[in-house]
């Protein structure tokens, strides 16, 4: 396949651009939109490949609508993503609940921006980080990558597609104005370099009678697309395991929502994903997500290189969380630091883990400027006298 | 041609492990599924290739009950979901069942751009002049000075013509009839599902338990009547003044043409990105 961009090579490139290239390498061949800063690059990136590849590209008349077309085109059989912000994203959290309850993969980026409301637009944020989890109503688990460079938003968008394909769920892309916005050298691997994932279909007439229930019994149910001659119901509402709405009974309700939940938490090990630096003799560590994590490895470097012996948890996967990590990495130091923009989101998981073994203390930073590597160290030195 | 008995309809294409339906004794949407079903059996289309979408509500249940591929979706949002179907799998056809609240309401915008782009679906839309599975609100088709629970003392908004509205909006085909037109609404879904881009059959269906019942018209036949009243057809309706046509709604064919459908518009658009870009083959 002929592509619209150099691949094998090292580019200069924004990190929505990366996102957008990253996406049709993963094979995505529809994009719905809706313009919003800072995501509209990976629109706008989009409009320009995806007619090349033969994929889609179009611009709904709001969110709610770009969310519900992938989801269409997702039953269709087609890998779909779009892309927002903030504001956006919110629109689109009913249609996520059904992206969850329907079993659909589909990819959401959301390239946060300080809020709540419209807030602003153009600075970075982490402030959507209890929206990408729980913002859709009910019970339910989804996934959530976080990247930190230009060169993660590449990797991450391949690794979102995989696992919604994997799953069978919604995953949010969640990054944010800076590393959006930001050049920098990113690796464009040639298609054969990439591993991609796709989703099972039915096997058989058996499996594809049961398109919500578990034949293989991994929680994932083969997916029958649309046009097969699966005849296939699709309903948001409590259903069983052939499709049919069954909202009055309580055990399908519960058997339904712990099978979609079961398969993301019981998978944690696949999901999950961090790197450690220097945490193995630390006396504090601390943990971060997106850019600030890039803040807070130079603030470790410059903390042991004054005696403190700090180490850095870098958060790849922030749904499923892995809270008995956070609770190992709390059992060998004294005091946990969560640099994070916002007031407090990462912070509550992190805690949660740590469960009691270690402090836990939040370095918080909003109004859409990324920590210093200065003021993570300013905190903790006065934290620690 | 041989008269299909509705039992044949009934075997060949509804789900029976689904049955009975959920509708109300006196209620319309097991007609106009009746004629819908009708339609396709009479222009002879491959259940495989069809997707019944629906969003929220009565009628939005109707995809439930028919053997085809089906996406029972978010309330006022089937047709944003239809375009992603559609475009991702053109070879589809995309029936979007729909009620009145559902299109003209919550998913007002979507139907408005739906119909803009020219999307290729063809929507069957129940307009029962109320929110019936809620329980009988006032829907924004409800005529002004009746009753539902949000406005028990009768409607003081304005309500909307849905098929003026979709034929101001660019649909290639709308008509609008009751659901006792039989012969008619046959006919009218079998055109629209032949045709390319948005096509749009509305119906106006009795309601007698949510909406009969709080307008003094408790069942079906008392609806029927007033159907009767306050109908013109479409070319008596060109004959009368204004003023005679005051608290009447028209029906009939409002619209017939061939503007270029959605899926078409893009695959020109991907020809002319690859020429633009020097790929063309």
């Amino acid at each position: 396949m002929k592509l619209p961009f150099p691949v094998g090579k090292a580019d200069f490139i924004q990190g929505d651009e990366a996102i957008a290239r990253a996406a049709i390498l993963a094979g995505c061949r529809f994009y719905a939109g809706y313009p919003i800063t800072p995501a509209s690059e990976i629109f706008e990136a989009m409009a320009l490949y995806m007619p090349l590849v033969d994929g889609v590209v179009i611009q709904m008349e709001d969110e709610i609508a770009s969310i519900a077309a992938i989801i269409g085109a997702s039953w269709a059989g087609v890998k779909a993503m779009t892309a927002t912000s903030g504001p956006g994203f919110s629109l689109m959290q009913e249609n996520i609940g059904y992206a969850v309850m329907t079993e659909t993969p589909i990819v959401v980026v959301d390239v946060q921006r300080g809020g709540p409301s419209t807030g602003q637009p153009t600075l970075p944020s982490q402030g959507d980080i209890m929206q990408a989890i729980w913002g859709t109503h009910g019970d339910h688990s989804l996934i959530v990558l976080s990247p930190s460079t230009v060169q993660e938003a590449f990797d991450f968008t391949i690794r979102a597609f995989n696992l919604a394909e994997k799953y069978r769920t919604p995953v949010v892309l969640l990054t944010d104005a800076e590393v959006g916005h930001m050049r920098e050298r990113v690796y464009i691997p040639n298609p054969d370099e990439i591993e991609i994932v796709n989703r099972k279909l039915p096997q058989s007439e058996e499996e594809a009678k049961l398109p919500f229930g578990d034949p293989h019994g991994d929680g994932i149910p083969p997916m029958p697309i649309f046009g097969k001659g699966f005849r296939t119901y699709v309903t948001g509402l409590t259903h069983d395991e052939r499709g049919r709405p069954r909202t009055v009974e309580r055990e399908v309700h519960e058997r339904l929502i712990r099978r979609i939940v079961e398969k993301i938490e019981k998978n944690k090990k696949d999901i999950f994903d961090y790197e450690s630096y220097e945490l193995e003799d630390a006396d504090v560590a601390i943990v971060s997500t997106g850019i600030v994590a890039r803040s807070a490895l130079r603030a470790v470097k410059m903390l042991r290189e004054n005696g403190i012996k700090a180490g850095l948890l870098k958060i790849n996967t922030i749904w499923p969380f892995d809270f008995e990590l956070i609770e190992r990495v709390a059992e060998g130091v004294e005091v946990i630091y969560v640099a994070e923009m916002n007031l407090g989101q990462l912070y509550h998981l992190v805690k949660e883990g740590a469960n009691g073994k270690a402090r836990v203390e939040l370095i918080s930073k909003i109004g859409g400027e990324v920590h210093t590597p200065m003021e993570i160290i300013d905190f903790v030195r006065r934290d620690l006298k | 041609m041989r008269l299909v008995s509705a039992y044949e309809i009934r075997d060949k294409y509804l789900r029976k492990d689904m049955l009975p339906t959920i509708f109300c004794p006196g209620c319309g949407i097991g007609s106009v599924l009746q004629f819908t079903l009708r339609a396709i059996d009479e222009l002879g289309l491959d259940p495989d290739k069809i997707v019944w979408v629906s969003g929220i509500g009565c009628s939005s249940r109707v995809p439930g009950f028919v053997n085809f591929d089906g996406l029972h979706t978010t309330h006022g949002r089937a047709l944003a979901f239809a375009t992603g179907i559609k475009l991702a799998n053109p070879e589809l056809k995309i029936i979007a069942f729909m009620g009145d609240g559902d299109a003209a309401a919550i998913g007002g915008n979507h139907f408005i751009h739906a119909i803009r782009r020219n999307l290729d679906v063809t929507v069957i839309l129940i307009n029962n002049f109320t929110y019936g599975m809620t329980g009988g609100q006032v829907a924004p088709t409800t005529p002004k000075g009746l009753r539902g629970t949000t406005a028990p003392y009768g409607q003081f908004e304005n309500p909307f013509d849905i098929a003026q509205l979709a034929v101001a909006a660019g649909a290639n085909y709308v008509a609008r009839w009751t659901v006792f037109n039989y012969i008619q609404g046959i006919n009218s879904i079998k055109k629209a599902l032949s045709k390319e881009g948005f096509t749009l059959v509305e119906f106006l269906s009795p309601c007698p338990i949510s909406f009969g019942r709080r307008n003094r018209m408790k069942t079906a036949p008392e609806l029927i009547r007033w159907y009767q009243q306050i109908t013109v057809p479409l070319a008596k309706a060109k004959k009368m003044k204004p003023e005679e046509l005051e608290g009447k709604i028209v029906i009939g064919e409002f619209v017939d043409r061939d503007r270029p459908g959605l899926v078409r518009e893009y695959m020109e658009y991907i020809k002319r990105a690859k020429k633009m870009m020097g790929w063309e083959e």
